[in-house]
This record gives structure tokens, sequence and C-alpha cells, in this order.
């Protein structure tokens, strides 16, 4: 379904964005697996896909670096000559309460979540006009649709990446490049694997299909979106969530 | 230098290059709206090796202020 396309994940050695960039590979397109910090487990998703026969590279850039950003999507376009779709995953949290947050911990999580977003896109969308078409998926959250206690850095982000999802959808129709975000509910990865076991049975109790979801249940909503049958769906935010924001 | 900002022009604007001149104006015109400016703006960058950064852009209005840009900052 994506054969002779080139994606670029930020994020991708673990969690979520592994498993998308595992998805858009066994689908055809050639992956980008972006790192921060963790080579080692990077270069096994990328030992992965070419196991399945599929087409990878791994490259590091700390996405929440302006300049970095564009020296990695330079990288990518000599490497590969393309880019048709951008998964805007990379992400952190440092969760506390409103009131003892520092400044610094909202920094770090805006920097990386929401400027790393904008970023990413700033540098790929000029590609993708020339190409005249491309796809940029940007992960957001229920936490950015809902809110959530403990969380004001990281839904302010969240919140913040629907809005820069929807500024740019309108911005770059008209070259043929669609804008969409997916906002996921409480996922298995190690970023939902570390809150208190209280937490997770409370959050349980408010996904009305009863449990948490898989990294799988977000990248089969991430093909969609990059692929050609999504043609006409630009500035949306498509909830994987078991029902939490409706 | 005309000939070749001429023809940039056409190509990514499809415009006809037999009825672009000097005067020519890329908004009245071309029709091109800040979206298009961009995108041809940024093929001059590649085609002349120069950057025009955003503040320089209100001095482009045709497609002869381009050709005294280029040669003023080339």
């Amino acid at each position: 379904m994506l054969e002779g396309k080139v994606a670029v994940v930020t994020g991708a050695s673990r969690g979520i964005g592994r498993a998308v960039a595992l998805k858009l590979a066994s689908e055809g397109a050639a992956v980008v697996i972006n790192y921060n910090g963790s080579a080692d487990r990077a270069e096994e998703v990328k030992s992965e896909i070419e196991k399945n026969g599929g087409k990878a590279a791994v490259m590091q850039c700390n996405v929440s670096d302006f300049q970095a950003c564009e020296n990695f999507i330079k990288e990518v376009i000599s490497e590969f000559g393309r880019l048709d779709i951008l998964v805007n995953n990379a992400g952190i949290t440092r969760d506390g309460l409103l009131m003892r947050m520092s400044e610094e911990d909202f920094d770090a999580v805006v920097d990386t979540n929401l400027k790393g977003t904008f970023n990413c896109i700033r540098f790929a969308s000029r590609q993708m006009m020339k190409q005249r078409c491309g796809r940029i998926i940007n992960l957001s959250s229920v936490s950015g649709v809902l809110g959530n206690a403990g969380q004001a850095n990281y839904s302010a982000s969240k919140a913040g990446v629907i809005g820069l999802t929807k500024s740019a959808a309108r911005e770059l129709a008209s070259r043929g490049i669609t804008v969409n975000a997916i906002a996921p509910g409480f996922i298995n990865t190690e970023m939902t694997q570390d809150l208190p076991e209280k937490v997770k049975e409370g959050a349980v109790a408010q996904i009305p299909l009863g449990s948490f979801g898989e990294p799988e249940d977000i990248a089969e909503a991430a093909a969609f979106l990059a692929s050609d049958k999504a043609r006409y769906i630009t500035g949306q935010v498509l909830c994987v969530d078991g029902g939490m924001a409706m | 230098m005309l000939e070749k900002v001429k023809e940039i022009v056409a190509e990514s604007l499809g415009a006809e290059i037999t009825t672009l001149t000097e005067a020519t104006s890329f908004k009245e015109d071309l029709a091109a709206d800040s979206l298009d400016l961009f995108e041809v703006v940024m093929a001059f960058e590649e085609e002349f090796d120069v950057e025009i950064p955003s503040e320089d852009l209100e001095q482009i209005g045709t497609i002869g202020d381009v050709v005294k840009y280029l040669e003023a900052h080339k």
C-alpha cells in the first residue's frame, strides 16, 4: 500500500513510534527510524524491518533542536531523494501537579512534544510542497483533548499539536499535503508502565472498551492516514482511545 | 538573468513564458498567493544559491524586482 514511499517516524526506537515504523515498513515504505537517546533500540527496529524484507535507516536527532531538525530532514532527502510521510511521534512526559511543576518540566515537555512537531513539519513541508504530495501525522493525546490532572505540561503540548495540525492542514492543503493528528488514549508502552497501579485502575474505569490499547492499534490508524485511502481527510483528530473521548 | 528568472516563474506558477515581462506582478498579473510566492522564492534560492529572508519578500513584487534583488545579492 505504501510501496515507493519514504517515511520518517520520530521517536521510533520504542513504544508507539516503533509500532508505527514497523507497520509502515510492512506496507512497503522505506522508513527512517529517528531516535534521540536509544541508539541500540533504534538499531533493533531497523534489524526487525530488514529481517522482514523492508527498508530502513536509523538517524539521530533531538527534535526540540530547530537546527538539528533542518540537518536531519536534509539528510533524509539526500539519502532517499524524497519524503512522503512524516509521523511526529517523539514525545516525553514530566508529570506532576500544576502547583508544584517546575518551569523546566513545563518547557522540556512543550519543547519536545509541540516545538519538535513544528520543527519537523517546518523542514519536511518544503520537500512535500515540491513533490505536490505528502502526509503528515502528528501524535496528540487524549490528554490534549480532555485534559488530565497531573499533566498540565503534557496536555498543553498535545492540545497545541492539534492547533498546529489544523493550521498546517489549511496552509498545505492546496499542495496536496494532508495533516492529521492521532490522539491515543492509554496505550501499553513504557510511558504508561510507570504509572502507579491505582492510576492505571482509575484509567481503565474511564475507558468504555475496558482496557488499555496496544501500540499496534495506533500503528493501524497511522498507516491508514498515510495511505492514499485517506486522501480526502485533512485537519482531523482521530481518537484511538477505546472510546474515552467522544 | 531575466530569462532564467522568467523560466523559473513560468515553471513554478504555470504561466506562459512569452507573457512574462519585467513589469509582471506576481500578485496582480499571476494571481499568486503567499504560498505560491514562497514556492517561487524557494526555486530562486536553489537556482541562484542565495538565501532570501522573509523580511526581503516585501521588496519583491514583480519579475523585475527579482532580477534587481538577485543582482544585488549574488
